[in-house]
């Protein structure tokens, strides 16, 4: 699927598909017109994605083929043994988690799942996660501090579930207990945005020794549709809105919020599957065996430090 | 969310003799002033609890005379240079500072309650909807490294529609970074009480008002993480009328108890009686 703004490319698309149909067996000429539709597709689409808005970003991180963190699970990991439940209430299907090995390194993986067809969609809440979800994602992570292995947390979500049973269970209680305990955790943390970060769904798990974000992702303190709505009285000044907001992973290195940006091959993450595994897995790699040389101390020093540094400016 | 619409116009009136009354903004009836202020602004028909000013809440908990201001200095910051429809942030907040003398949307400061002495925080909803920002988690952060220092308790006392959009990430950063402060206390073995006030919500109640050792909510205060209409549009259901009020979060296992504002500050002394001091 193709969005708006990808018009020249599709158009080229449409060409390709074209002639390859009006030429089953196609003649050199024609091959090397196909090849010459290719390579203005790829440039087409390089320079499309070189100047995205950040509006349009919003829409390649929301894209339905969008690798979500079973793509990332099954493509980063040799093992993932999945654990459920949260021990108080349920298993929320919206936050899942569990052991996995990474390049040799074992893991502990917790992350948002927003589901690919209808069903899984629903199931998940569309990747909202509940109160459970969340005292799940905690009580992993204290299982990975007893074990001594690093916790990766997959951010893709467009906020926590705003449900009423959700209100009931203490939505707010469970974010800000992770919070909490999060910033004593005493094994690395490493927090990556692979698509929506929604808010104070999203810090619910974001609490990292480092905060990654893939370059298209956005990371934001409320959706641009819902800060149109209320600072300009129109929701469809979410363009305007995500602009403001500074929600790209170039505004937010820039305000020190992000520390690294993890590249995307040209089209977005949704193009090429094995090309952001392996730019992701080269990322998190890197990090994982720098923290994990620390001492837990230093750990929470640092941990400590980065967070008392958000947002002081003078 | 109308943070920046006032909720009731203090136009400046003639004087005249209705300003020796009030009108309860709940249940309208009509509230002679002196009684209203002896009450703290509560009303004595229907005990509504009016938004009180960070002055009035100091003057309400702190021993008189006590209370030192720290971190004064601390004032608004404008990280992204955002502007929307009605304009820039920055002349925004500048004039919510000019009328309400306030640099951000928290006062903090030590003082002694009943006698013991403590580190307060408290919110001010006039500062932009008491919204969270990095002026306000600044003002968090040091006050509890000064409780820390002291080892003395520390108390917030919340009124705050949540994060402040205007900072962005900026904003919702502080919610991890003023946890991160309250962690520090809790490892240290002292005592924080969260007092949520009409509102506690969004990221506010998603932080630092929901991780107290004890939690005391005002009567009738409005304390939720999502906002009612979202949610009315997210299940297509009418929600009940008491939804996310104090009463019911008691009922959810989410506060310890609701106390009226006359009895706060004893009930605060009271409980800190109970914190053995080395």
């Amino acid at each position: 699927m193709n969005l708006d703004f990808e018009k020249p490319v599709s158009e080229i698309e449409e060409a390709i598909a074209d002639l390859k149909a009006k030429n089953p067996e196609p003649s050199a000429d024609v091959k090397a017109e196909l090849d010459k539709l290719e390579a203005s597709r790829l440039a087409s689409l390089k320079s499309v994605y070189a100047s995205l808005t950040p509006w349009q970003m919003v829409q390649v991180a929301r894209h339905p083929d969008r690798p979500l963190i079973r793509d990332f699970l099954a493509g980063l990991c040799s093992e993932f043994i999945e654990l459920h439940g949260d021990r108080h209430f349920g298993d929320d299907q919206g936050m899942i988690g569990g052991f996995a090995t990474l390049d040799g390194i074992r893991v502990m993986v917790i992350g948002h799942q927003k589901g690919r067809t209808l069903e899984d969609k629903i199931k998940c809440n569309f990747g909202q996660a509940c109160p459970e979800g969340y005292r799940k994602a905690l009580r992993l992570m204290k299982l990975a501090e007893k074990f001594h292995v690093p916790v990766i947390a997959f951010i893709d979500t467009p906020g926590a579930f705003p449900g009423k049973d959700a209100e009931e269970r203490g939505q707010a209680e469970a974010i800000a207990r992770n919070l909490l305990e999060m910033a004593v955790l005493k094994t690395p943390v490493i927090a990556i945005v692979t698509g929506e970060g929604g808010s104070g769904g999203a810090i619910g798990i974001g609490v990292g020794d480092v905060i990654l974000m893939l370059s298209n992702a956005v990371y934001s303190v409320i959706s641009p549709e819902g800060c149109a709505s209320i600072l300009w009285r129109d929701g469809t000044k979410a363009p305007e809105a995500a602009n403001a907001l500074k929600i790209t992973a170039k505004s937010l290195l820039d305000l020190k919020i992000a520390d690294e940006i993890v590249p995307e091959p040209v089209g977005g993450a949704h193009r090429d599957y094995p090309g952001t595994m392996a730019a992701t897995r080269k990322v998190l790699v890197k990090h994982l065996k720098r923290l994990q040389g620390l001492s837990s101390k230093k750990l929470l020093k640092r941990r400590f430090d980065k967070y008392a540094a958000m947002g002081r400016f003078r | 969310m109308g943070w920046f619409t006032k909720r009731h116009e203090t136009a400046p009136k003639p004087e005249s003799k209705e300003d020796i009354w009030i009108q309860c903004p709940a249940c309208k009836a009509h509230i002679y002033k002196e009684e209203w202020e002896k009450s703290f602004k509560v009303c004595s028909q229907c005990s509504y609890h009016e938004r009180m000013t960070w002055r009035e809440r100091v003057d309400l908990l702190i021993d008189p005379k006590t209370f030192t201001e720290l971190s004064a200095k601390v004032s608004f910051n404008d990280p992204l240079k955002f502007s929307d429809a009605k304009g820039s942030y920055a002349e925004k907040a500048a004039e919510t500072r000019t009328k309400t003398g306030l640099n951000e949307s928290i006062v903090t400061g030590y003082g002694k309650m009943g006698g013991i002495k403590v580190v307060v925080g408290v919110m001010d909803f006039r500062f932009l909807g008491g919204s969270l920002a990095s002026g306000t988690g600044e003002k968090i952060l040091q006050a509890a490294l000064y409780a820390l220092k002291q080892r003395w308790p520390f108390i917030i006392v919340s009124a705050s529609g949540g994060a402040r959009m205007h900072e962005g990430m900026v904003s919702l950063m502080q919610m991890p970074k003023t946890c991160a402060a309250l962690a520090q206390l809790r490892e240290a073995g002292l005592p924080y009480v969260s007092v949520m006030t009409d509102p506690t919500t969004g990221g506010v109640s998603a932080s630092y008002a929901m991780v107290g050792d004890i939690h005391i909510a005002e009567p009738k205060a409005l304390i939720g993480f999502a906002g009612r209409r979202v949610i009315e549009e997210t299940i297509k259901q009418k929600l009940p009328d008491d939804f996310q009020t104090a009463e019911y979060l008691l009922e959810h296992g989410f506060v310890d108890m609701i106390v009226p504002r006359k009895d706060l500050k004893n009930t605060l002394t009271q409980l800190l009686k109970y914190y053995g001091r080395r």
